[in-house]
């Protein structure tokens, strides 16, 4: 059992982790997830005693780690493939720890073979590929044979055949009673092996529930509806009926309607009365990555920008026009919000919800402002086509990019911007 | 190469089990627990220095150096010396420059057994396994002490025969000068490597770390040859008699200086000072991050 009280930590005027309590109980494999330096790192080594907390208290079983009675046999950890003298074997290296914590020798033989390195035991581990380290790693953490077992992203650089291994060890450990504490961005596999998640944001607890509560929570389940493609009127005037009826609409790149908020059988009846005839309503269970994703979205502190190459390519010729971005995931405003009744908060957003609440998607359904029937914007060769699209798309508010970038700064790629922009200033400012 | 210590007595002890792990329901290990001290510590620690390459160089390097130089100078003044002119010289202080350039091997070695683990991150490793972050330090200064004592001992021991031998002119040392200059040296450069080690463990970075020892080793010698100022002269006096290597010919009694540190008085001075440095390291340790 791993237990956080109000842990904080700060570096300079920096803070990295702030106010985090939570449990890690045994019998379950918990993931720990949150975007790149949210603090992951810094509370497990918090968790391990390596870094002493600004405030606020970890134990584990009841004890701080550094007070923690014969703290190798009961916590075992996996912080960093790397962390190992690169000019020393693996066997000599798995020697040294069981030595330091009062293992038999022979111990490190077995670990060897679990994590199957038995073959380069002697090799200096310098040689090691990121896979091969992170089963030292891993070898390493289990040298004790402890109660409680922390990862920090165990499967980085491990082969699919390691990493359907770690997700089996995993759970197996788990099911043995062990408290197990993993770490991970491969959101496919905590959805596959996690039971219970922790995630944190700018070092804040985002959510504290299980995988399934997590999903529901976050994620609207949608119907994706398609009209015909031969017939974009139809499109329209589904989704403006739709909208009466208070369902929520967002268009997809390919043409289809991503509609949340209403049944599917309400829909079909709509489509019926609208007398618009439906070739897809199908239901949409979302993705762990989803959910995580859309929480997670305004907690981001390293987001990719596009890639201008100012002053770098060549003008392009009069009423060309700029490839359109690729419309990426992850962006803001890619998922869906939460739907209306549901709400965003079963966990505790803080400070006023900048993370919970989302704003109404309306401008943001840019990235699949594609006119229907043309479901390959980059095939749009000649400008004269945007401006006649996008009368024609009244629920797409944001046109497609008719001018070339330079001469318009307020146009769609730019979008998004404002909510990235004022995400920081908004946490900056407390 | 695994197998010098023998395999602990187990599976065999089901008494032993269940000892800690029992706080709260859960996993409970078959692996027996054992309470650690010192002695785990000071067996992991020798497993590191031993099995890292950097070990076998740095100390090849300085018995190479020790002994090379020693024998090449006790032959080169065996081979120059006119009749009579050794008489009353002590033949051991030959071993000397062997020591002098060896000296930064050790310091070398000293600052890579704590600084290293820190470049590779392998500190995070040995301070989860051991959160007493004193008795890493301790094993670490315990062992390294050990291993730079016991080669310097060897090598200079060694010089000393064989200078001895090559000398014939000279006069005896007496059982003090051997002493001195065997046992007394060793002391001195595993001293001066364990301050190394100490160093390394407070600037956390090796290069960093070397460059400081070196510079200690060399810095006040050279300051003090361009201090050609009159007003200077006591300071420049003082660095003489008291930078590393005058200290370090004191163990032979050919101090570059009359004045300053005599006898023993350069192994008080160092051992005050590593201490000074070993309490400061401890106290960092026990409240920095790792």
């Amino acid at each position: 059992m791993i237990e956080a009280v109000g842990l904080t930590k700060r570096y300079g005027d920096k803070t990295a982790v702030y106010n985090l309590s939570f449990q890690v109980r045994p019998g379950a494999v918990t993931g720990f997830l949150g975007p790149n330096g949210s603090g992951k790192s810094t509370t497990m080594r918090m968790i391990l005693g390596l870094d002493n907390p600004t405030s606020g208290t970890v134990t584990i079983g009841g004890h701080p780690y550094r007070k923690l009675p014969n703290a190798p046999r009961q916590v075992g950890a996996l912080l960093d493939a790397k962390a190992v003298h690169g000019g020393r074997s693996a066997r000599n290296h798995l020697l040294s720890l069981a030595q330091l914590s009062g293992i038999p020798a022979r111990r490190v033989d077995e670990v060897l073979g679990v994590v199957g390195l038995q073959d380069v035991a002697n090799k200096r581990s310098k040689g090691f590929s990121l896979g091969m380290g992170q089963r030292l790693g891993i070898a390493a953490a289990l040298l004790g044979d402890p109660q409680v077992l922390l990862f920090d992203e165990p499967v980085n650089g491990l082969d699919p055949e390691g990493i359907l291994w770690v997700r089996n060890l995993m759970k197996a450990l788990a099911a043995e009673g062990r408290t197990v504490f993993v770490s991970s961005h491969l959101m496919s596999e905590m959805a596959l092996t996690a039971d219970h998640l922790i995630v944190i944001g700018r070092g804040q607890l985002l959510a504290d529930m299980s995988v399934t509560e997590f999903i529901s929570a976050n994620s609207a389940d949608f119907a994706r509806v398609r009209t015909p493609d031969t017939e974009p009127q139809l499109r329209e005037k589904l989704s403006s009926a739709l909208t009466e009826a208070g369902g929520h609409v967002l268009p997809e790149q390919d043409g289809a309607l991503r509609v949340t908020g209403l049944p599917l059988p309400r829909i079909s009846d709509i489509a019926h009365e609208a007398d618009v005839r439906l070739w897809e309503l199908s239901p949409h269970q979302a993705s762990l990555e989803e959910a995580y994703m859309r929480m997670t979205q305004g907690a981001v502190d390293y987001r990719s920008t596009a890639d201008q190459k100012a002053g770098l390519q060549q003008p392009l010729p009069p009423g060309a026009q700029p490839p359109m971005p690729v419309p990426g995931q992850g962006q803001p405003g890619w998922y869906a919000p939460p739907p209306p009744q549901q709400g965003g908060q079963p966990f505790t957003a803080p400070q006023g919800a900048p993370y919970g609440g989302q704003p109404p998607a309306g401008p943001y359904g840019a990235p699949g402002a594609a006119p229907a029937g043309q479901p390959n914007p980059y095939a749009q060769p000649a400008a004269p086509a945007a401006p006649v699209a996008a009368p024609a798309a009244p629920a797409q508010p944001a046109a497609p990019p008719a001018q070339p970038a330079a001469a318009a700064p307020q146009a769609a790629p730019a979008a998004p911007a404002p909510l990235t922009d004022a995400e920081p200033k908004s946490e900056d400012a407390r | 190469m695994t197998t010098h210590q023998p395999p602990a007595p187990q599976a065999a002890q089901p008494t032993w089990q269940a000892a800690a792990g029992a706080s709260y329901p859960g996993y409970t290990s078959p692996i027996p627990v054992v309470r650690t001290h010192l002695g785990h510590a000071l067996a992991s620690e020798w497993t590191k220095i031993r099995s890292v390459r950097s070990t076998m160089w740095t100390l090849g390097v300085f018995v190479l150096l020790v002994v090379g130089i020693g024998l090449a100078a006790g032959a080169l003044v065996a081979a120059n010396a006119s009749e009579g002119d050794l008489n009353g010289e002590n033949p051991l202080s030959f071993g000397f420059f062997g020591l002098l350039l060896g000296s930064m091997c050790i310091i070398t070695l000293g600052v890579l057994t704590t600084a290293s683990e820190y470049g590779t991150g392998m500190i995070r490793t040995t301070m989860v396994a051991c959160p007493s972050r004193g008795r890493v330090l301790a094993a670490k200064a315990v062992v390294f002490f050990a291993v730079a004592f016991v080669v310097t001992l060897v090598s200079s021991s060694f010089v000393a025969f064989a200078q001895v031998g090559m000398l014939s002119d000279a006069r005896d040392p007496s059982g003090g000068e051997w002493f001195k200059a065997t046992v007394g040296v060793s002391l001195y450069i595993a001293l001066l490597g364990l301050l190394s080690l100490v160093v390394g463990s407070i600037i956390r970075h090796s290069a960093g770390a070397i460059t400081i020892m070196i510079g200690l080793l060399l810095a006040p010698l050279v300051i003090a040859l361009f201090m050609f100022s009159e007003s200077l002269q006591d300071l420049r006096e003082a660095l003489f008699e008291y930078s590393i290597p005058s200290q370090l010919s004191v163990f032979y009694a050919t101090s570059l200086t009359d004045s300053g540190p005599s006898g023993w008085d350069p192994l008080w001075i160092i051992l005050g000072v590593t201490a000074a440095a070993f309490a400061g390291a401890f106290a960092l340790l026990q409240k920095r991050d790792v």
